[in-house]
């Protein structure tokens, strides 16, 4: 099994997300940067499978050379080869980024060896288009299932088997390999990278990849933080005291 | 102009959001723009609620391979329809579903797609593009853009607001028109295998009241508390992130951005910060209780109610008030303890 694992850069934010003065971009001055949960969910998948089955982990991105930093945390799960494509400092739209991605990885299987599987989060943790993986696996004519909680493989029927939920319940998927499969938060519990993982990152050769890109059709203007409702907090009191003050509130609201 | 909305449905019921769409479709592009497109057995039954809803006219997928939802081939179907129909516009319920079959039929045409809108403008005729604003963040963030392109794919975030069109002349006829894609044999996709339903009981997404627990409760042993209050109020237990990577909690129980979000009439929050990615998960219990020892805690200073203490000493003091009360209201004494 050859897997792409494909991860986007993203601010961290606290409790409250702020803006950099031009509206366009969140500021990460204090909080820097990290992968999305279900993109840390899909690197520990293939590693996990990879361990199972044996074959390799690709990690994927296109950002900014600083991306570089994400590719490493990767590295120090498990990954094998960290591959950037440098698209500079403005915010891709879904369109171009799914491009780049689509490129990169023609000229990753140019050797003539494809991936068995390509892994996307299920939407991405900052511009949440829910479209980037289902482009590239357009543009490379794959089977492609999202929200996926649950993958089973088949490796003699070549098959897998991609469970997630649905309206009041679950449902399984079968796809033929190769297929891309974009996963969500829940699929396995991503494990911390070890101090073993962090040095083998650290000294990894990265890897670029150079595409062309053309904007596509939907243009940011801005980012804006809606109106919040100020709340008044009602204090019920301090520690054990607070029970009675608790339960007046619970008889209130009708649920006692 | 005629836009065209997506109307998801089960068995010609058509879903909340998807009358969203149809609202949404009239308004951008006009009285007797909205034409409705819908998959599978029982479209025709939609009949009389589309056209109250102010429907022009509705098409309808069929194709042996459309009769069980596969996001590929329903994808590349409506990207037909649309290549055939040159719409100004398609407009889905931001669902799960919704936003893949849109990426998917996207992808396909060749065209950009804006997921999540809050707010439409279909503009005037001198500036081809749509400006919309989507939700990012689960809502905590809104990205104003416009949309430029031949025909405008765009999703409604859950829970926007819009007025119905006031339903015209609805004794019309609503004119069916059938459309069967091409799906060439070789077509790589995936194929449903297996559905199940969920056992019933409460459930994170629907209980009425919801207790919660974060890094505060500490371990796993530590949420039994909550779980016994849960129960005394009909209630479900649900976790921030660092409860689930931790192992305390199952992903299911998971409330944000990546777990689940919920609407109760009471969340109650104990050891949980109220960070952006949990409180969007939150923010739209008509209550909250925030129990933490850091009055200073964003979920604190944006709950309805708090209490400052150790979230292990304040519980089952709560536990027991209640248990009080309610021994109290059907007249029995409470249990010694
Ligand atoms: C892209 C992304 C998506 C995310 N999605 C989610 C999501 O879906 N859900 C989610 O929850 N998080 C999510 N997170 C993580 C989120 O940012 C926070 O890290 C997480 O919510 C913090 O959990 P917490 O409040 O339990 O822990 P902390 O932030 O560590 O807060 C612990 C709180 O407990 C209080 N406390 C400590 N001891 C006690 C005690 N004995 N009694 C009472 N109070 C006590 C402290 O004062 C503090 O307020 C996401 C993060 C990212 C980057
Ligand atoms: N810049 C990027 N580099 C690599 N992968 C990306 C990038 N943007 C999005 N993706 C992948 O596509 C998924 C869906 O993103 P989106 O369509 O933005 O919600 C993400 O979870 C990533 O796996």
């Amino acid at each position: 099994m050859d897997i792409c694992v494909c991860v986007k850069r993203v601010p961290g934010t606290g409790s409250t997300i702020l803006l950099t003065d031009d509206g366009m971009n969140v500021d990460t001055r204090h909080l820097g940067f990290t992968i999305g949960p279900h993109e840390e969910c899909a690197v520990e998948e293939a590693v996990q499978i990879v361990t199972a089955h044996g074959g390799s982990v690709t990690v994927l991105t296109a950002g900014p050379p600083e991306a570089e930093e994400q590719l490493r945390y990767a590295l120090s799960l498990g990954a094998d080869r960290g591959v950037l494509i440098d698209t500079g400092p403005e915010e891709l739209d879904a369109e171009q980024t799914a491009s780049a991605l689509t490129q990169a990885i023609r000229q990753l299987e140019s050797g003539g060896s494809r991936f068995d599987m390509l892994l996307f989060g299920n939407e991405s943790a900052d511009a949440s288009h829910y479209q980037v993986g289902i482009r590239v696996a357009c543009a490379l004519e794959l089977p492609m299932v999202g929200g996926v909680k649950g993958i089973q493989i088949d490796e003699a029927a070549g098959t897998l088997d991609l469970r997630r939920d649905a309206a009041g319940g679950i449902e399984v998927y079968r796809t033929p390999l190769p297929a891309a499969v974009a996963v969500a938060e829940g699929l396995n519990l991503p494990r911390y990278p070890s101090m073993r993982g962090r040095l083998r990152a650290m000294k990894a050769r990265l890897d670029t990849v150079e595409v062309q890109l053309e904007p596509g059709g939907l243009r940011k203007r801005g980012l804006r933080r809606p109106a919040e409702q100020g709340s008044q907090t009602v204090m019920l009191g301090t520690g054990p005291e607070a029970a009675d003050a608790v339960a007046d509130v619970l008889e209130e609201l009708g649920v006692v | 102009m005629t836009v065209l909305a997506i109307v998801e449905h089960d068995g010609g019921v058509p879903t909340a959001g998807s009358l969203q769409a149809v609202a949404v479709a009239a308004q951008v592009g006009g009285t007797g723009s909205a034409e409705a497109v819908a998959f599978g057995p029982g479209a025709e039954l939609l009949r009389p609620r589309l056209v109250t809803a102010g429907v022009a006219r509705l098409h309808v997928l069929e194709h042996d391979l459309l009769d069980d939802y596969s996001p590929e081939t329903w994808g590349e179907s409506l990207a037909q329809l649309v290549g055939q129909l040159r719409p100004d516009g398609v407009v889905a319920a931001g669902t799960d579903r919704g936003n893949e079959l849109m990426a998917q039929a996207a992808a396909r045409a060749g065209l950009p797609f804006a997921a999540n809108c809050v707010a439409v403008d279909g503009g005037t005729g001198t500036s081809p593009a749509w400006q919309l604003t989507r939700a990012r963040v689960g809502g905590l963030l809104y990205e104003d853009a416009d949309l430029t392109a031949s025909v405008k794919m765009l999703s409604l975030a859950a829970g926007v607001e819009v007025a119905t069109a006031p339903s015209a002349a609805d004794s019309h006829e609503l004119p069916v028109e059938v459309f069967t894609p091409e799906l060439p044999a070789d077509f790589a996709y995936s194929r449903v295998v297996e559905r199940a339903g969920h056992t019933t009981g409460v459930t994170l997404a629907t209980a009425p009241v919801v207790v919660s627990g974060g890094r505060g409760v500490a371990s796993a042993e530590g949420f039994a508390p909550l779980e016994e209050l849960a129960e005394l109020v009909g209630g479900a237990v649900g976790c921030s992130r660092v409860a689930t990577n931790n192992g305390w909690r199952p992903h299911s129980d998971q409330v944000g951005q990546t777990g689940t979000r919920i609407a109760p009439d009471l969340y109650i929050a104990c050891g949980i910060s109220g960070a952006t990615q949990h409180w969007v998960g939150c923010m739209n219990a008509k209550a909250i209780l925030a129990i933490n020892t850091d009055p200073e805690a964003p979920m604190v200073t944006r709950a309805t109610y708090a209490v400052i203490g150790d979230v292990q000493d304040v519980l089952p003091a709560v536990i027991a008030a209640v248990r009080r009360r309610a021994g109290a209201s059907t007249g029995r004494r409470p249990a010694l303890t």
